[in-house]
């Protein structure tokens, strides 16, 4: 049933495909033709201002809304379909949870099993050691006989992590994970996505740390509504194109001496 | 029973007084229903809780009360008309907080009171002497053999459910989100627990009638959880909880004459109390020697 952590390598499918997505909230636009492609082993920043429709692009790759126009695949497949098999994992901005929910660290990241076990959900010994592998990564071993709601906010964030790793998906979609988390934690984030990454897995990020792009996307999706650019960090991830991006106007104009005033 | 020897000590005392209700049919039938419908209720009273669906649960409850007389007007069990009503109520709440901008307790408030002045109407139309007293607040001292049958069936059905689901549910209930991700049907989930919870209150208010059929459906959930931190332990005690309500309840109302239902509830709000001052870690006189989190292991 579980995969090897190697087999995300071996399948060279893509892993996220989204085509012309047009997402509308009561008839207000939140993105428009928005589209990208991404491969097995790679991990991609999204970035963009308040309100470009960070969030709203990951929930609708989660099939979490329905968009109005577009297609999205995850590993060829339909969204829900995927889920089923348990390729995504996603944490969202804001977890919206109850954090006096009478549950463990270990019940929290035992979650993550769940769509893995038979209906009644009774945990195996597999099912633990993903668990205990799984927290080690996060470095929460120790912690896991603690409620939900003892935890600082970085730790919460890791838990979320951990429920991801131990549900071993392909894809992880991941809303703004550096919020509010503090250095340390952010190193061993950043260095848990680079292992994710050399496993095959493939991670979208949103961020609003645009270091944080430099140092480990190997692409970037800079939107505003739509996709502005998109490709190699490298060549995407120009002072130009982060103007556009966070500027909204076109980068000649932000460079142009003639419109300096315009500017202010 | 040899009086001397009954009256020697107190052991003996407490014996006889414990004894002698169950010396009549229609006590050990109360105890027994009460005790069945309080676990049940007690299980899922968790669910409610942590969910925060506890003015739902009142809602639901009294919105049966057309069901119930319609359902004796036509002869049929009553159980199924309280259902149709209950779910009938909980699929117009969808509805109306859907289709207009009133905020839900508002429309949960409006609906619940519209259902239950209905029955109050059609009940006082119907030729049949329906006595609308037990069905308000609870006649389990004469419970009908038909209705026990029916209550078991019901609990049944609640228990198999709860614990099949019992994972799925918790999920649902803490992280709805992750539950989707990960390919389980929510909007299913939410249904079947207000179903659920429309049959609990049907079998609810056999014992405790209408009215108070919310605080078997709340109050075990809300002491259980004051006093531990992981959830199975709370199902248990929440469990625990209801029943020895239920049991002492009918003590209680049959050696001081009064409300089964009254005392049932009383008692748990009793238990409740208890909790809340002196449960362990949550309560308000919590001993100062625990460390403000566990960190036993299990
Ligand atoms: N549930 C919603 N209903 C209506 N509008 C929404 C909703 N969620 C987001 N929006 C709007 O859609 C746009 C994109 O939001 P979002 O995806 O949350 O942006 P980001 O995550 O990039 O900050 C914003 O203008 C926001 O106001
Ligand atoms: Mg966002």
């Amino acid at each position: 049933m579980m995969a090897p952590v190697d087999a995300f390598r071996t399948v060279d499918r893509l892993r996220i495909e989204a085509e012309g997505l047009c997402v509308d909230y009561n008839g207000t636009v939140a993105l428009y033709d928005a589209g990208l492609c991404l491969k097995s082993g790679c991990i991609c920043g999204l970035v963009g201002m308040n309100g470009a429709g960070k969030s709203t692009l990951f929930k609708a790759l989660m099939g979490f809304i329905r968009p109005s126009r577009g297609i999205i695949r995850i590993n060829g497949l339909p969204v829900a379909k995927a889920q089923r098999e348990q390729a995504v994992a996603y944490v969202p901005q804001s977890e919206g949870i109850d954090c006096s929910f009478p549950v463990s660290v270990w019940d929290v990241v035992m979650m993550g099993r769940y769509g893995s076990m038979n209906l009644l959900r009774i945990p195996r010994e597999s099912d633990r050691a993903a668990v205990r592998h799984a927290l080690e990564r996060v470095e929460l071993l120790d912690l896991r006989d603690r409620p939900i709601g003892s935890l600082s906010g970085g730790q919460r964030k890791r838990t979320f992590l951990a429920r991801a790793i131990a549900q071993r998906a392909s894809v992880l979609l991941l809303d703004e994970p550096f919020n509010g988390v503090d250095v340390r934690t952010e190193k061993l984030m950043a260095q848990l996505f680079l292992q994710f990454r050399d496993e095959g897995r493939t991670i979208l990020i949103s961020t609003h740390d645009l270091s944080h792009v430099r140092d480990f996307c190997d692409l970037v999706v800079l939107i505003n509504k739509t996709v502005l650019a998109y490709g190699e960090t490298s060549e995407v991830f120009t002072p130009e194109n982060i103007a556009m991006t966070f500027g909204g106007l076109p980068p000649n104009l932000i460079t142009g001496p003639a419109s300096s005033e315009e500017l202010d | 029973m040899n009086a001397l020897l009954a009256m020697s000590t107190p052991m003996s005392w407490l014996m006889e007084r414990l004894l002698e209700p169950l010396s009549h049919g229609f006590m050990v039938r109360a105890l027994c229903v009460s005790a069945l419908v309080g676990g049940v209720c007690g299980l899922l009273s968790c669910y409610m809780t942590l969910k925060g669906w506890a003015l739902m649960g009142d809602a639901v409850s009294h919105a049966v009360l057309p069901g119930v007389v319609v359902a004796y007007a036509l002869a049929l069990p009553f159980s199924l008309g309280a259902f149709v009503f209950g779910v009938g109520s909980v699929a117009l709440i969808g509805f109306v907080k859907q289709k207009s901008r009133v905020k839900e307790d508002a429309v949960i408030g409006l609906v619940f009171t519209g259902f239950f002045a209905l029955g109050l109407v059609l009940a006082s139309r119907t030729r049949s002497n329906i006595d609308l007293f037990h069905i308000l607040f609870g006649n389990v001292l004469g419970i009908s053999v038909a209705d026990i049958q029916q209550t078991l069936l019901i609990s049944t059905i609640v228990v198999v459910i709860l614990v099949l689901l019992r994972r799925d549910l918790m999920l649902f209930c803490f992280d709805p989100t992750h539950a989707r991700s990960i390919g389980i049907n929510t909007g299913l989930l939410h249904y079947l627990l207000l179903s659920v919870l429309s049959l609990a209150a049907v079998a609810g208010l056999q014992t405790v009638g209408i009215i108070l059929v919310v605080a078997m459906l709340v109050t075990p959930g809300a002491t259980a959880y004051l006093l531990t931190d992981r959830f199975d332990r709370m199902t248990w005690l929440a469990i625990l909880s209801s029943v020895v309500s239920s049991l002492l309840g009918v003590y209680i109302s049959y050696w001081s004459d009064s409300s089964t239902a009254g005392c049932i509830v009383l008692v748990q709000t009793g238990l409740f109390l208890i909790a809340f001052l002196f449960a362990p870690r949550y309560g308000i006189f919590k001993s100062r020697s625990l460390p403000a989190m566990t960190a036993s292991k299990d």
